[in-house]
C-alpha cells in the first residue's frame, strides 16, 4: 500500500492508502475525494480531474501526451505544475505523494 | 422543503433525502449532498443490480471486453458516507402528503426532500419486433448481452444514426462485424450536429467499412423461424439480411412518477436553476428534466454527464441552503474509432458557422455563431484546444477574431484580446 494525500484549495488534507496500479483520478473518485470531478470517467476528455503536482514529483510521471497538454492549456487555473489526474498512474515510488486540487473544481 | 423540526440546535440540516434513481445523476446528488455537509439521512434507490456505474461506456468500452461495470465510487463509499443504497429496487408510488415512498417489495421509505433522478429509457419503434435479436443500449446488462452477439462476427443493422448508434457501429466494426446504419433523416446526427460534422462522420464511418444509408425508412424487422432476426426491410424495398438489430432512435424521459405526483412535465419534468420542480420539496436531476439553459432559447432536455453533475450541485445546494452554483456551458463528447468528438455549447440559435482546419483531415472544429454574432457552440473533432477555448469563450461571451479563425496555424490564444 502507498499513501497519497489530496489537498483542496482551502488546505483540507484528504489522505488515502491504496495499492499501486490505479490512476490518481480513479482513486479519488472511488474514495469520494473532494476537488476531483472526472466527468468523463478517465478518458482524457473533460479536464475536470485537474491537479497540481509539485516539481519534485513531476518527473516520476510520464510526460503529458499532446491531448492532455491541449486540454490543460485553456484551463482557467492552469499552472506549470498542472496535470490531469486520469493520466497519472500510481506506482510504488509514489508513496507519500501529495497533490493539490484547484478551487474551481468540485 | 425543510421542516423546522429537522433543524437541530446546532443548525445542522437533518432532513431525510430520498433520491429515486441511482445512475450518474442520483449518485452525484447523494455525493454532493455529503460534500456540502448535509447531515441528515440519504437513501438512494436504483432499479439495477450494479452499484452506480459509468454509462457512456455502454456503447463503447463495455462492448469490447469483460472488465465489469466501471463503478462511479467504490462499493464501500456509500456505507462510509452514511448513504443507504438500495439496489435492484423500484419506487412504485409516492405519497407527498405523508412524505413516504413505497418500493416494489412494499418497503416504505420516509423523506422530507425528494429528488427524482429516474433518467431516460430507449425510445421504442412502433413496428412489431422479433422476440430476440433486437437491442437497445441503455444499461450495462444491455451491453454485456450485445457483446456476445459481437463475438460471433454477426451482421448487424443499426436503426438510427445518432451518437449511440454510431458508437455501437464503431465498436461492432472493430470487433469484425458487418455493419449497416440506417437513418431516416437526410444525414447522420441531424438534430445535434452541423452538416459539416455529419458529413465528416459519415465519411469516417464509410472509410471504416460501415454501410451508411440515409433517407432510409424502416418498413419491417423480419423475424426468422426461431424467433430471431432475419432481415431488415426498408420502405423502398431494400432487404438487409442480418443477425441482430440495434435500435438507437433516442431516449424519452422516465417521468411517470412525477406526472403521477402532479409535477409540471413537458417532454421531461420542468425544473428551475435549483433543480426544483413546481412541487414543494421535490427536485429532479439528469436526463428526466427539461430546463432553461442560460444563453440559449427555450427549454431543453440535456442528455449528458456534465448536465447531471451540474444539476446534482444545484439540488444539493438548494437542499443544504447554499447559494445556487454558477451556470455551466453544456458540453458533450463521443468516441468513435480514433475520433474524439467534443461539443461545447448548443447549436440552437446557430445561424453562421466558421470552420477551422480541413473537415476531411483528422482534426478540425466548427464554430457556431448566432444572429448577434455571439459564439454559441464549437464542434471539435480531435481538437481539444478548440473545445477548451470554445467552452471558455462561450462562457465569457468572448468574440474571437473570425477572419483569422479558419487558419489552424494561428494560435487560438491570439484570436481574443488578452
Amino acid at each position: 500500500m502507498i499513501k497519497i494525500t489530496y489537498v483542496t484549495a482551502d488546505g483540507t488534507e484528504q489522505p488515502v492508502e491504496v495499492e499501486p496500479g490505479m490512476s490518481l483520478m480513479e482513486v479519488a473518485t472511488l474514495r469520494g475525494i473532494e476537488g476531483i470531478v472526472a466527468e468523463c470517467g478517465g478518458g482524457c476528455s473533460c479536464a475536470t480531474c485537474h491537479v497540481y503536482v509539485d516539481e519534485a514529483w513531476q518527473q516520476t510521471f510520464e510526460e503529458p501526451a499532446p491531448e492532455e497538454a491541449d486540454l490543460i492549456e485553456f484551463l482557467d487555473e492552469a499552472k506549470p505544475t498542472s496535470r490531469l489526474s486520469c493520466q497519472l498512474v500510481l506506482r510504488a515510488e509514489h508513496d507519500g505523494l501529495c497533490v493539490r486540487t484547484p478551487a474551481s473544481q468540485g | 422543503m425543510i421542516r423546522p423540526d429537522t433543524i437541530t440546535h446546532s443548525g445542522a440540516n437533518l432532513s431525510r433525502v430520498l433520491i429515486v434513481g441511482a445512475g450518474h445523476a442520483g449518485a452525484a446528488t447523494a455525493a454532493t449532498l455529503r460534500q456540502y455537509g448535509h447531515a441528515g439521512p440519504i437513501t438512494l434507490v436504483g432499479d439495477e443490480e450494479e452499484h452506480p456505474y459509468h454509462r457512456p461506456p455502454i456503447s463503447k468500452a463495455y462492448l469490447h471486453g469483460d472488465t465489469g461495470a466501471d463503478l462511479l465510487r467504490a462499493p464501500s463509499y456509500y456505507a462510509d458516507q452514511g448513504i443507504d443504497l438500495m439496489l435492484g429496487r423500484r419506487v412504485e408510488s409516492i405519497d407527498l402528503d405523508a412524505r413516504t415512498a413505497t418500493l416494489d417489495d412494499a418497503t416504505g421509505v420516509g423523506f422530507d426532500e425528494l429528488v427524482l433522478a429516474t433518467g431516460a429509457r430507449a425510445r421504442t419503434l412502433p413496428h412489431p419486433l422479433p422476440e430476440r435479436g433486437c437491442w437497445s443500449m441503455r444499461t450495462y446488462r444491455d451491453a454485456i448481452g450485445f457483446r456476445s452477439v459481437l463475438e460471433s462476427r454477426a451482421q448487424i443493422v443499426i436503426i438510427g444514426g445518432g451518437f449511440v448508434g454510431l458508437e455501437v457501429a464503431a465498436a461492432a466494426r472493430s470487433r469484425g462485424c458487418q455493419v449497416t446504419v440506417i437513418e431516416r433523416e437526410q444525414r447522420l446526427l441531424q438534430r445535434v450536429a452541423s452538416p459539416v460534422l455529419s458529413d465528416a462522420l459519415t465519411a469516417i464511418h464509410r472509410k471504416n467499412g460501415v454501410d451508411v444509408l440515409v433517407n432510409a425508412a424502416l418498413n419491417e424487422v423480419v423475424a426468422s423461424q426461431d424467433g430471431g432476426v432475419e432481415a431488415v426491410l426498408l420502405e423502398d424495398g431494400t432487404r438487409l439480411p442480418c443477425d441482430a438489430v440495434v435500435i438507437g432512435v433516442g431516449a424519452e424521459p422516465r417521468d411517470e412518477l412525477l406526472q403521477q405526483l402532479g409535477a409540471a412535465c413537458d417532454g421531461g419534468v420542468l425544473v428551475d436553476s435549483s433543480a426544483r420542480t413546481n412541487l414543494p420539496g421535490v427536485y429532479a436531476v439528469g436526463d428526466v428534466t427539461r430546463r432553461e439553459v442560460p444563453g440559449y432559447p427555450g427549454r431543453i432536455r440535456l442528455e449528458s454527464i456534465p448536465n447531471t453533475t451540474e444539476q446534482a450541485k444545484q439540488a444539493a445546494a438548494a437542499i443544504t441552503g447554499r447559494p445556487a452554483p454558477p451556470a455551466e456551458t453544456p458540453w458533450f463528447w463521443s468516441d468513435q474509432y480514433d475520433v474524439n468528438l467534443k461539443i461545447a455549447g448548443l447549436l440552437a440559435g446557430s445561424t453562421r458557422t466558421v470552420v477551422r482546419g480541413e473537415p476531411s483531415s483528422d482534426s478540425f472544429a466548427v464554430y457556431h455563431l448566432d444572429d448577434a454574432g455571439r459564439l454559441v457552440a464549437v464542434e471539435a473533432v480531435n481538437a481539444a484546444k478548440d473545445f477548451m477555448a470554445g467552452k471558455k469563450w462561450i462562457a465569457s461571451n468572448a468574440s474571437p477574431s473570425l477572419d483569422r479563425l479558419p487558419d489552424p496555424s494561428v494560435p487560438l490564444r491570439d484570436l481574443v484580446p488578452a
